[in-house]
């Protein structure tokens, strides 16, 4: 099986993120990089897929932004990744979801793949709708919020998430595009040897102009601010030890939840 | 300005967060000019219960293959109505997993794009949702020609608006046939399940204490255990914790996991994005300890305390143990 692997490079989780002098992105200046944790969640999905299915499937990697991307897709390498396309854009957080995914559909469109995964949402904007809009222009039938892949003669079942602890098998055909929940399966490290070997792999750059995939956005992100509080929060000071005083005397005598 | 409001069942019932979207979509126009669509194969009382609530005209798209949702049957119902309701100019969702499942594809086949989890709609009309994990917000817009597709999430918008309006008659109600063909729909979906038996009921503590990914490393999980014993609270946790595999799934809180509202909410090592606060934001006091005093925890808090959770964790059991003596 042929599985193409969506993921994203995304501020590190823990990152102190400030708002661009412009008002309408983040400072990307001293950020530190990190794949988007539900695309890890996809590349391994398909890493086991591949695993389970013999020597001749092939796991390629397609991530769209700047030259920076690079080190998160030698990092999809060296877990065990084959390949990897790298769609170089500089413009990628002017795009709206429609024009992301117009992107990276012309980057898989002819590779001909049976299957294409990533994860359901990205950890930045959180839009959640990139792997759906691929499924749509490529012509493919899709399923979302998925925990396990399981080959079948036909095609493919799947087991998608519902809300609420509930869940449901999906059956259907390749080729198809599937987005991944978290905590389907167990994460992967890159080995040493891993590392070494991302190395020599081949990774193909092409330029996000020459895919002829641009088109005009229908939604525009005008602004980003801090958000508003919800409530106004009593921050207790002090050591540990005077913060938990003053807490548990709090919840005694002004929450009464105790 | 026109708004069609597209409802959601669940077992035959109209889901609430339907009716947030309701409020979502008053603010955008003004009753009369709301469409209110229900779907699916049988849909006469779903109708006449949203017939009842401040909408201009409700409208049944009705088809055998649309008794079960799939993303093929309802994006092919759904493009075939808005088109025969031209000029649509908002389509109102709620940001349910079934909507994030086909919204984006249907606004793709009409050339837009979704602007999903809304949490406020601002003059304009500008949509405000979260950005980096519930740290930011940004504040969108549609910029094209054709309808603008808007989800909004769960618990953003109050329903106190849409009651039903005593002595009002209900709105009218007309059904809409799509052309749907079997072979259009080409994935074929399994009943629902649960993975187990539910052993916990979160729903019904009235304490709980919550750990997140703050706690680093499953045998770290004691201190919290005995924090939630010290309180008589239940243990929960947020969904990388049940991820990896520490704690049952069953006691996971969030969109994907449980919701509850303890009268005593105490979050552990927790950032707070939306997928969590979404299953925690409704109870009565809410505590935050984590050592990031920009964590989105804390907007939701009436207590935070800003520390390293292994020094504020054990001495919270100490004092709450000096307490009960």
């Amino acid at each position: 099986m042929k599985i193409i692997v969506a993921i994203k490079q995304v501020p590190e989780r823990d990152a102190q993120v400030r708002i661009a002098a412009n008002g309408k992105w983040i400072d990307e200046a001293d950020l530190q990089w990190a794949m988007n944790e539900p695309d890890a969640y996809a590349l391994e999905e398909a890493l086991l897929l591949k695993e389970s299915g013999g020597a001749c499937g092939e796991v390629i990697v397609v991530s769209a932004g700047p030259e920076r991307v690079g080190s998160t897709i030698r990092e999809a390498l060296a877990k065990g990744a084959d390949r990897a396309i790298q769609i170089l854009c500089d413009d990628l957080n002017g795009r709206d979801a429609l024009g992301v995914a117009r992107l990276l559909a012309a980057a898989i469109k002819p590779e001909n793949p049976d299957l294409v995964l990533t994860g359901l949402q990205s950890e930045d904007l959180g839009l959640g709708q990139t792997g759906v809009i691929v499924a749509e222009l490529l012509g493919l039938p899709h399923a979302t919020m998925i925990l396990h892949v399981e080959k079948t003669e036909s095609g493919l079942k799947v087991k998608r998430e519902l809300e609420e602890g509930w869940f449901q098998s999906i059956e259907l055909p390749t080729p198809a595009v599937l987005t991944v929940q978290s905590g389907g399966n167990k994460l992967r490290y890159a080995t040493l040897m891993g590392i070494k070997r991302a190395k020599t792999k081949d990774l193909r750059t092409v330029n996000a102009a020459e895919l002829g995939a641009e088109g005009t956005p229908a939604v525009v992100l005008d602004q980003i601010a801090a958000p508003k509080k919800q409530k106004s929060t009593q921050i207790l000071p002090g050591s540990a030890k005077e913060a938990a005083a003053a807490l548990v005397e709090k919840l005694k005598t002004e929450a009464r939840v105790l | 300005m026109s708004v069609l409001l597209v409802l959601e069942q669940s077992c035959g019932k109209t889901r609430r967060a339907s009716w947030e979207a309701l409020v979502a979509a008053l603010r955008l126009g003004p009753a009369e000019n709301i469409t209110a669509v229900v779907i699916g194969a049988q849909t006469e009382a779903l109708a006449a219960e949203a017939a009842a609530k401040p909408v201009g005209k409700v409208i049944r798209v009705e088809h055998p293959l649309l008794a079960q949702y799939t993303a093929d049957g309802f994006c092919a119902a759904l493009q075939q109505l808005i088109q025969n309701e031209s000029p649509t100019e908002v389509v109102v969702f709620s940001h349910t997993y079934q909507v994030r499942d086909y919204a984006p594809a249907l606004a793709c086949r009409m050339g837009q794009v979704l602007i999903g989890d809304v949490v406020a709609i601002e003059d304009g009309p500008k949509f405000v949702r979260q950005l980096m994990q519930g740290r930011l917000i940004g504040s969108y817009r549609h910029s094209g020609i054709g309808p603008c597709f808007v989800s909004v999430q769960a618990g953003a918008f109050r329903p106190d608006a849409t009651d039903t309006r005593p002595g009002a008659a209900p709105a009218p109600i007309t059904t809409f046939t799509p052309t749907i063909d079997a072979a259009q729909i080409r994935t074929k979906p399994g009943e629902p399940f649960r993975a187990s038996e539910q052993t916990v009921d979160l729903g019904s503590a009235q304490r709980i204490v919550s750990v997140g990914r703050g706690i680093k490393e499953a045998a770290n999980l004691s201190i919290v255990q005995e924090l939630a014993t010290a309180l008589g609270a239940e243990l929960a946790a947020s969904r990388p914790i049940c991820d990896n595999g520490w704690l049952p799934m069953e006691r996971q809180v969030g969109s994907s996991g449980q919701t509850v509202a303890p009268r005593l909410y105490l979050a552990v090592g927790i950032s707070g994005a939306i997928q969590h606060l979404v299953g925690m934001k409704g109870s009565q006091c809410i505590v935050a300890i984590n050592k990031d005093p920009d964590a989105p925890i804390f907007e939701v808090a009436d207590y935070g305390i800003v520390g390293d959770l292994f020094e504020v964790v054990p001495a919270l059991t100490e004092a709450l143990k000096a307490a009960k003596q």
